[in-house]
């Protein structure tokens, strides 16, 4: 299909909408109506037809203004972008994976020539026709890193790997759910991790440390996460709690239908040839509670999840303050019926919302 | 996830005798499409089908990784070896499709190093070439000291010296050249790495004389390929498939395992890279450990086994698998 691209705001104005099609592609992330860590890591080669998990990096109605606002961000504060200097060939790994998946995945979209290192690069919707010689840092006009992911949804993390172990030294963050890469860069799996709760005890990380060591060439891995956030925005970084914490005192039994939204990210992981590198690509998906509850299994069982999540992950998660109000309104889509297993909406066989 | 990696079907499109022990095979996409790019110091992983006997044998890609057209790689005939290398020396023809793995990496260059110090000891030479011929194009410093038994067998050694006259410091054993190890470590600038493929007692040596030295031990990196050797056979209960498999005297467990159709994760098959640590159940008997992974306490603990290098002898072995 041809993709209509919104144009909408993630901040300010949040115009920021999910036509019906981006709602029922939604990648909701509960498989069953209670959550806990587990190492949820699956094959990433491809999925249902029209679904998120189709294409490697998936385009969407929101591409465009996303683009927009991570433009935004890096205008105000440059260093939610940064690569450390070995990472150099990782940035042109990510540039040849991305381009390379995009134009046989979207070929009404992007275009790429290649003659040996002269390459020709087209991004029809953002109206970019480039040409540059691979591996030449000069003929582009950022480096290869920050050059394809000015142009591709979610963030990145582009993690070298040694001694056993993954390091943040390379990245573009600017949709990230409350972490920093500037904080972060040149961590290691386990310092970046440090501040997550319980996952340590459930030995979580260190089996999803060994899982990832061995993501090989031509198999890349997906795994889904999730938060909560009070309006649509892209952009919850540490750097500007300032701005967007005070945001979760504005909900209302009135408004927390619209303004609170769940917030999903599709994280993907590739093996990187010529470096050896893995890059970690984060994409963001968001959706108003409101949504969210026009599909009845949706509705039904992010309540029971919300309500029954273990208090040191919604403290974590950065909701705990407004978890009365957002259970006592999802309450109102949950009739107790059971719910069928898996992700999927099932909007033809699961039962409308019975009113009681 | 399913066991290894992704496959790519390949016709052997030449072989060259290198000298009296090493050969040189080149493989090309049988679809005639182009093959992955990889990073220096990756293995692929060869199937040999021989007759009855499938075997899967790694061997470091020795080519450019720039170059998607053809991989090769050299293999040292071991006529006292389980027949893997005779396979390839007296079996493979050219123009014959086989199956190999995606390359894999568990030798990489650390990229942070000012200095890449390279030590190599026979047929340990292979992927240092690719990791040369990627550090060439990135004018990445390197220096390589590569130790030979003879002038004869000094594979690539002219090829070598020919193309990087300044970095390449080659030792023959029959004229009694020796690496001079503590010199050459304690004249290194700072933010070098080293890295050591070769024998057991040469990747020893350099660890060592390295830690004696005080380097960090991030700073050593080393790849040692073991290779299943026989043994006496053994009989093994796979309790979660319900099967009893009987172990050849010539062919390793994780091979034994995959004969009877049990699917089993593996990635290196030489006891490197942990990814085929198998739970052992109950035994009654001696296991013959022969990888680097099990720390000696799991050893002791007589509750694991990387089934890839090593074996067991006694009346009893249960795994979970």
């Amino acid at each position: 299909m041809t993709i209509q691209f919104n144009d909408e705001t993630f901040r300010g104005d949040y115009t920021f909408r999910n036509s019906p099609w981006a709602i029922k592609r939604f990648p909701f992330p509960f498989h069953e109506d209670s959550y806990m860590y587990s190492v949820n890591m699956e094959r990433h080669r491809g999925g249902p037809k029209g679904s998120v998990y189709e294409k490697r990096f998936d385009v969407d109605e929101h591409y465009l203004s996303e683009m927009k606002d991570r433009a935004l961000v890096l205008a105000e504060d440059p260093l939610r972008c940064q690569s450390l200097p070995h990472m150099a060939l990782a940035g042109w790994d990510l540039l040849e994976l991305i381009m390379v998946s995009k134009s046989e995945d979207y070929p009404e979209l992007f275009d790429l020539h290649r003659n040996g290192n002269s390459w020709r690069w087209v991004n029809r919707p953002m109206g970019i026709d480039h040409s540059f010689t691979f591996l030449d840092e000069a003929t582009l006009p950022y480096g290869p890193m920050e050059y394809i992911t000015r142009q591709t949804q979610g963030d990145f993390a582009v993690l070298d790997q040694r001694d056993d172990n993954l390091w943040m030294d390379a990245g573009m963050v600017t949709t990230q759910a409350d972490w920093s890469l500037d904080f972060d860069i040149g961590m290691n799996f386990f310092e970046w991790h440090a501040p997550v709760p319980l996952a340590h005890e459930l030995n979580v990380f260190k089996r999803a440390l060994k899982f990832l060591l061995n993501v090989q060439q031509g198999s890349p891995a997906r795994r889904l996460n999730w938060t909560m956030t009070v309006n649509p925005l892209l952009d919850t970084s540490p750097e500007n709690y300032p701005k967007w914490g005070i945001q979760k005192t504005e909900l209302t039994p009135g408004n927390v239908g619209a303004k609170q939204h769940l917030r999903v990210e599709l994280q993907t992981f590739f093996r990187l040839p010529r470096s050896n590198a893995l890059v970690f690509p984060i994409r963001c998906y968001l959706i108003a509670l409101q949504d969210v509850v026009s599909v009845p299994k949706w509705g039904r069982r992010l309540h029971r999840v919300i309500r029954d999540l273990p208090v040191e992950l919604a403290t974590y998660k950065g909701f705990i303050r407004n978890r009365p109000l957002i259970v006592s309104y999802l309450s109102q889509f949950d009739d107790g019926l059971p719910t069928s297993d898996g992700i999927w909406p099932d909007l033809e066989s699961e039962p409308p919302l019975q009113k009681a | 996830m399913s066991a290894g990696t992704e496959k790519i079907d390949i016709i052997v499109s030449d072989i060259v005798k290198v000298n009296d022990l090493v050969t040189r095979f080149e493989f090309r996409r049988a679809d005639g499409g182009l093959l992955p790019t990889f990073s220096g110091g990756a293995h692929t992983v060869v199937e040999m089908k021989d007759g009855e006997i499938t075997r899967l044998n790694p061997y470091s890609l020795m080519s450019d990784p720039m170059d998607q057209t053809a991989y090769t790689i050299s293999v040292r005939r071991d006529d006292a070896g389980r027949g893997g290398s005779l396979f390839m020396h007296h079996k493979v023809k050219k123009g014959d499709r086989m199956v190999i793995s995606y390359p894999v990496n568990l030798f990489s260059l650390d990229l942070r190093a000012r200095k890449h110090l390279m030590l190599a000891g026979g047929i340990g030479i292979t992927p240092f070439l690719a990791q040369i011929k990627q550090l060439a194009r990135s004018n990445g410093k390197f220096e390589l000291h590569y130790a030979c038994r003879t002038p004869a067998l000094g594979s690539y050694v002219d090829e070598l010296t020919a193309a990087y006259p300044n970095a390449v410091h080659v030792y023959f054993d029959d004229q009694q050249q020796v690496i001079d190890l503590d010199h050459l470590l304690d004249g290194q600038p700072l933010g070098t790495h080293v890295y050591v493929c070769g024998p057991k007692g040469m990747i020893e040596w350099v660890r060592k004389t390295a830690a004696a030295l005080g380097w960090p031990r991030e700073a050593i990196h080393y790849e040692e390929f073991l290779v299943p050797q026989s043994g006496k056979p053994f009989e093994v209960y796979l309790k979660r498939s319900g099967l009893r498999i009987r172990v050849g005297e010539h062919e390793s467990l994780l091979e034994a395992i995959e004969r009877a159709g049990v699917e089993a994760p593996y990635l290196c098959r030489g006891g490197a890279c942990g990814q085929c640590e198998t739970d052992v159940i109950e035994y009654e008997g001696e296991f013959v450990h022969r990888d680097h992974w099990l720390e000696p306490a799991e050893r002791a603990s007589g509750r694991k086994i990387m089934p890839c290098v090593s074996r067991f002898e006694g009346r009893t072995l249960v795994l979970d698998r």
